[in-house]
């Protein structure tokens, strides 16, 4: 049963890294009670899955997970979360999954035994439902392999199950491309969130079934797409900026159906769900840039309560192998955090965080703590989720124009111009979700499945 | 302006119905269709894809302009094949096996079209058996893969493989491009060219087929 927030759990002043309203206290592992935590994730070097033995795969993940393990130990971390991200082939193949995860859960257990390093274990799988095209997001065997997948994983050891959910990218792949702002509402909002109830009730469900904490969600296949598109001139920062925010109440669905954090790193829109739940969230900036680049390199960190590497491969790099290398980066820019909260300095340092990012790019000026805390309002606001999405959306080019008018955001004419279509385009959008439905539903009849989303299909 | 120079002017603007209008004009007054697609529509064309590469257009700029080709395209294309009319190419496209990430491969797709190229896209998780009945049903000058995990980039060298093992490999050229993809890895699997994003894809596609 979902039930929806209404308010914020915390104002600008007490919006700040290591600190959640409602810290998740698991194995020793205090994940948003005042210290931040790395988690750290990583992939196989290339290889195929299918023609490599399977105990040849399970030794990768024993060398990898026990060299960070290592390090974290020889670095004097007390704590971190793994995450297992499964690929493609582990999660149709349910029962290869479990195994490696139970093999990840063992060596955790050692080093905890042995050197008292605590650990959560964050399992993700794919979400395969996207192989059908168009999708289906409710049934079929891709749906079932999926569940399976949680709670097999779950069931071996698993702490924090998380996924990146992909409903609704069916339409929002094709209005990123296009700069399409009503595309990326229906897509990521109209859709999005359907998906996301219906799925995380079931996820909660294998959660509450097998003692695993129902972590989180992220709009990564959505806002991520359009921030890397941004980030390589394709479309406008303003629109990847406005997209972001849009996010936040895609990804807000998952904690009003039950989830608990932290959430998913590559969230950058966990910062407004911080905001409006208090629960932890993890996040991923300048020290996941093995992974991908991005304009929000230190103002992420204003928010986490983990702090992540995203992914790297198990590759040789001159000071070891890289998830050893993004384990250490990690673990320093932890201390400092930390060190900083310890002295009463955590604002002073979060505000440092945030302005040398916030003025050179209209992605990270939106999340700055003022900006983070006006759009989780404009979505708590409201409680439909196309009325939340309009909201969020109108906010953000609120805050980006009052940003360029006082001179505290660099924009070039061409991006300026580019704000200025968005905000026409949401000013004219209808307030009425049932007169957008109407109006979106037929332009992508050819690419959603509707009753996948429990909308009826006729027009 | 000449009608030529009129059609690559609408199309450079993104104005679809006055690209449709000028290019049925240039049809009327018995302007030959290879010229009104080669110095009209792909020319207009050629002179965004080159600010787009240099950062001067975005892609939503690019796909109105795309459009406006389009409509182009749909009076010119029937001419072109009743005059049997060399097509630019033909490349076939997807996302290899185990790979669902096709935003990368939908945008070489959109830049070559607009190119003027014919593309067959067949989607993500292809698997090596169905390239290879693309290049039979199809016959491409090339293919393009796509992949965006370590784990599924290996398969490149799977089809090419086969590809060569089926005595294909030298009806077509292959290039490959994602995000764990260099130009070394390309080499290694014996890959012809490597696209390291969507802008310079034509570029390699035109190059690959100038020295064919």
């Amino acid at each position: 049963m979902r039930k929806r927030f209404n308010s914020l759990a915390l104002g600008a002043d007490a919006l700040l890294f290591g600190v959640a309203r409602t810290p998740l206290k698991r194995n020793g592992v205090v994940v948003g009670g005042g210290t931040v935590i790395p988690e750290i994730k990583f992939t196989l070097p290339p290889l195929s899955i299918e023609e490599t033995p399977t105990d040849e795969i399970e030794a990768m993940y024993r060398e990898i997970v026990t060299a960070v393990c290592d390090r974290a130990v020889h670095l004097g971390q007390q704590s971190l979360v793994v995450e297992f991200e499964l690929l493609p082939p582990m999660t149709v193949d349910p029962p290869m999954g479990e195994s490696i995860t139970a093999l990840i859960a063992g060596i955790l257990a050692e080093f905890r035994g042995a050197h008292g390093l605590q650990s959560l274990l964050r399992i993700t799988p794919v979400d395969i439902r996207e192989q059908n095209k168009p999708p289906l997001r409710r049934r079929g065997r891709e749906m079932e392999l999926l569940l399976d997948s949680f709670r097999r994983c779950a069931r071996a050891g698993a702490d924090l199950l998380s996924i990146e959910s992909t409903g609704g990218k069916e339409v929002t792949d094709q209005a990123i491309m296009s700069a399409d702002m009503r595309g990326i509402l229906f897509g990521s909002v109209v859709l999005g969130c359907a998906d996301m109830e219906f799925l995380w009730e079931k996820i909660v469900g294998i959660a509450r079934e097998t003692g695993a904490v129902p972590a989180g969600d992220t709009a990564c296949g959505i806002g991520n797409t359009a921030m890397v598109l941004a980030d390589q001139g394709y479309i406008p920062r303003v629109f990847a900026a406005v997209v972001r925010a849009i996010t936040a109440v895609r990804s807000l669905v998952a904690y009003e159906v039950g989830a608990v954090g932290p959430g998913k790193d590559c969230g950058y829109e966990n910062a407004i769900l911080k905001a409006i739940t208090g629960l932890p969230m993890s996040m991923e900036g300048k020290s996941a840039a093995c992974a991908h680049l991005s304009p929000v390199g230190n103002i992420a960190g204003c928010y986490a309560d983990l702090w992540s590497n995203e992914s790297v491969q198990n590759i040789k790099l001159l000071a070891g192998m890289a998830p050893v290398v993004s384990m250490e980066q990690l673990v320093y820019d932890c201390r400092l955090m930390n060190v900083a909260a310890g002295k009463g300095e955590g604002v002073r340092l979060r505000d440092w965080l945030s302005e040398s990012d916030a003025g050179l790019d209209p992605q990270a000026f939106i999340l700055s703590p003022n900006a983070v805390i006006g759009l989780a309002g404009a979505v708590v606001s409201e409680q439909n989720d196309y009325r939340r999405g309009l909201a969020a959306a109108r906010k953000a080019v609120e805050l980006l124009c009052e940003g360029l008018s006082k001179g505290r955001l660099i924009l070039s004419e061409r991006e300026q111009d580019w704000l200025s279509r968005i905000g026409q385009t949401v000013s004219e959008l209808p307030s009425d979700s049932e007169d957008f439905l109407a109006q979106e539903k037929p332009k992508w009849k050819d690419h959603v499945n509707y009753g996948e989303y429990g909308i009826p299909d006729e027009a | 302006m000449d009608r030529y120079a009129e059609i690559a002017q609408h199309v450079q603007n993104g104005y679809s119905e006055k690209a449709r209008k000028a290019v049925e004009a240039a049809l009327a007054e018995g302007c030959p269709a290879g010229r009104v697609l080669k110095e009209g529509l792909i020319a207009g064309m050629e002179v965004v894809a080159a600010k787009f590469k240099s950062g001067q257009m975005f892609l939503p700029e690019v796909l109105a302009v795309a459009g406006a080709m389009k409509a182009g395209m749909e009076l010119v294309k029937p001419l072109l094949v009743a005059a049997n009319h060399e097509p630019l190419g033909k490349v076939v496209l997807g996302t290899v096996r185990g790979d669902m990430h096709d935003i990368g491969k939908n945008l070489v797709a959109i830049m070559l079209q607009g190119a003027g190229f014919d593309v067959v896209d067949l989607g993500t998780d292809v698997r090596v058996e169905k390239f290879i009945e693309a290049i039979e049903r199809e016959n491409p000058d090339i293919i393009g893969m796509s992949a965006l995990l370590t784990t599924t980039m290996v398969h490149m060298k799977t089809v090419i493989e086969v590809l060569k093992q089926r005595d294909l490999r030298t009806r077509v050229k292959v290039i490959v491009g994602g995000a764990p993809i260099s130009k070394n890895f390309a080499s290694e699997i014996g890959a012809d060219g490597y696209a390291r994003d969507a802008a310079t894809a034509v570029d390699v596609v035109k190059d690959l087929l100038d020295n064919k």
